[in-house]
């Protein structure tokens, strides 16, 4: 790892001779949000905001996509055959992205390539990534990055992150990929002297975040016994089930697979879905095994609190962005129920 | 890079109705390319999602046993748009066949013991491919005594009635059919739950005893306690469960219980390994 300055004269010039080897993605105010999106030729990421509304997800992730595709034509001789479709897996990059959002793709990356199965489409895209990750100088009240396995300046996961000086970036370019990225953008301005500036930044901006959760015992919980827990109910009371907090969460993975049909066109798709719905569960017969919106509130804050630190020993699925708790219109928040779980002793119930 | 999502492309080489209610039907598929034969190399217990295009995928047990060569074997309930359209395809139809998927059961750990296979209604097909696997000259051997007890509503709800036929013909497998009722003169089976009849039939629980397990929740929740009072413990309990699935290969997020995922880790899972997970199938 090395670290480089990059004057803030240098930067749109350096961003600018990028697109020419990569489709650039970078936030981009939407109405009265900022949200991840291509940069048209020319086009500079917005990186005067805090936290995006949408989580970045959908640079590797489509919220919909085709798989395959096939025709009903009975003349055609694959007729009724599925077929793989030519995607576009050029290099590409995301510039701004926050370091917690970066942790969220090596998060889900766990489920979606293993030893057993890759999901192909993810893991091409995620190879042809490049993260030039913005740490956050300000985080919001609602961060809480630094006790879920990661921080404002966490440098582990991003190919290259940044650092606001003021009148320049300080970067540290961490990987082969981050390296080729500045390489082309015509940032080598070494600044190995100043590291110690950007580590100082980096605890000022951990000091500033004041929201904190504590996860040390959810490992030690009886999986069912905190199922039964009495503060489902309370948690759940008053959740509307709209899924917003699967739709814009980092680390969220769960799809639907739907085919679409056109006259004799079809296609198998694959779009988000949310473990809100009651037909995410919903079996042919009639029988739903989560049959209300208190076991689909369990569900995602069991999954993500433990079913998923029991299953990967590697923390918590959640990586503290705080988008579910700003965003949720009946204020339901993780960090609470965290605590509800974290302290849930059976038989001493008290929330 | 292997695609797991793709579906084998085969042809419908079969139809027959199994049940008097015409709501479950077997399919007989053929490899459109013989060589993906190779890839659907499967144990009895594992299933497969079979894709309908315009329609979607379903998740469904295989019925077929791995000495069963030159085709695969699915018998499909009548419940919902897959399986409905599937119902209304004929024979020659090109679909495809996604797998084989998920676990099996644990052949490897029950060599040498007996089996007790209790199954019930429509959920009988994966049992079907053990049956006809353990029988299999190559596999006999290499079990103890093995015994069966199979029931449905009613004689005609009962699938495979040919083969449950011959197998109640032979000396190396212990067959206990039997009806929830019938007013058939002729029925010389037995008449009761399937509960009642494993109380009476199904040999006592030792070490060397394992029970497969796969039937409705109703069966499976009155049954569990004959098998305790027969002295089986929990995991020497084989179940198989079933949930809503879309891709089977543990990544949509739909099919767990707690931390397991059952097109995955699962669909066979013992009683013991259960009882540490919420129920949530």
């Amino acid at each position: 790892m090395r670290v480089i300055k990059i004057d803030k004269k240098d930067w749109e010039s350096g961003v600018g001779k990028l697109f020419g080897d990569y489709s650039l993605f970078g936030p981009v105010k939407q109405g009265a949000f900022h949200n991840f999106a291509p940069l048209e030729k020319g086009q500079m990421p917005d990186l005067d905001y805090v936290n995006t509304r949408l989580s970045p997800k959908s640079v590797v992730y489509p919220q919909c996509e085709t798989m395959f595709e096939y025709t009903l034509d009975e003349t055609q001789p694959d007729h009724h055959v599925n077929k793989e479709i030519a995607k576009d897996y050029s290099p590409r990059a995301v510039l701004g992205i926050r370091p917690c959002d970066v942790k969220a793709i090596d998060l889900v990356n766990i489920n979606f390539d293993n030893p057993q199965y890759q999901d192909p489409w993810w893991v091409q895209r995620r190879d042809a990534l490049t993260t030039v990750a913005l740490g956050c100088n300000n985080p919001c009240a609602t961060c809480f990055c630094t006790t879920a396995g990661t921080g404002p300046f966490d440098d582990s996961c991003a190919d290259v992150l940044l650092a606001d000086m003021g009148d320049h970036y300080l970067a540290k370019v961490r990987t082969e990929k981050g390296e080729a990225l500045v390489g082309k953008a015509g940032w080598s301005q070494d600044a190995a002297g100043e590291a110690g500036a950007m580590d100082d930044l980096a605890k000022q901006a951990e000091s500033k975040i004041s929201s904190k959760i504590e996860t040390g015992k959810l490992a030690s919980k009886v999986t069912t016994e905190l199922y039964d827990a009495d503060f489902w109910e309370d948690v759940a009371f008053s959740c509307i089930n709209c899924g917003t907090c699967t739709y814009l969460c980092p680390t969220c993975w769960c799809f639907d697979i739907q085919d679409e049909v056109q006259g004799k066109d079809g296609c198998r798709m694959r779009n988000w879905d949310t473990c809100m719905s009651g037909l995410f569960t919903l079996h042919g017969t009639g029988h739903n095994p989560r049959p209300n919106k208190t076991a689909r509130v369990r569900q995602r804050f069991m999954h993500k609190l433990k079913y998923y630190v029991d299953k990967y020993g590697d923390g918590i699925g959640c990586v503290g962005c705080g988008r579910c708790v700003q965003q949720c219109p009946v204020n339901i928040d993780i960090r609470r129920v965290c605590e509800l779980m974290n302290r849930f002793e059976p038989g001493k119930e008290c929330a | 890079m292997q695609n797991p999502y793709l579906p084998i492309p085969v042809r419908i080489d079969k139809a027959t109705i199994e049940t008097e209610d015409r709501n479950l039907k077997t399919f007989k598929f053929v490899y459109v390319n013989p060589e993906d034969e190779e890839k659907f190399q499967y144990k009895a217990g594992q299933f497969g999602e079979l894709s309908v295009t315009g329609k979607g995928e379903i998740p469904i047990g295989i019925a077929s046993s791995p000495t069963e060569k030159g085709y695969v074997m699915f018998t499909v309930n009548r419940v919902g748009l897959v399986s409905t359209a599937l119902h209304n395809m004929r024979e020659g139809d090109i679909m495809g066949i996604r797998g084989p998927l998920g676990n099996w059961y644990p052949w490897e750990r029950m060599e040498g013991k007996n089996i007790v296979i209790i199954g019930g209604g429509f959920a009988f097909t994966t049992l079907r491919s053990s049956i006809v696997m353990l029988l299999d000259p190559a596999n006999r051997s290499k079990f103890g005594d093995i015994h069966v007890v199979y029931g449905a509503r009613s004689p005609g709800m009962l699938l495979y009635r040919d083969e449950l036929a011959q197998w109640e013909a032979r000396d190396d497998i212990n067959m206990h059919i039997t009806v929830d009722g019938t007013d058939d003169p002729d029925w010389k089976y037995n008449v009761g739950f399937v509960p009642t009849i494993t109380e009476q039939k199904a040999p006592k629980g030792d070490d060397d005893t394992f029970a497969i397990v796969c039937g409705p929740p109703i069966m499976i929740k009155f049954t569990q306690p004959v098998l305790e009072k027969l002295g089986y413990k929990h995991d020497h309990i084989i179940m198989s469960l079933e949930n809503r699935m879309k891709c089977g290969i543990g990544m949509c997020g739909r099919c767990n219980i707690g931390k397991e995922f059952v097109c995955k880790d699962g669909p066979v899972f013992t009683l013991e390994e259960l009882n540490t997970i919420p129920k949530e199938y």
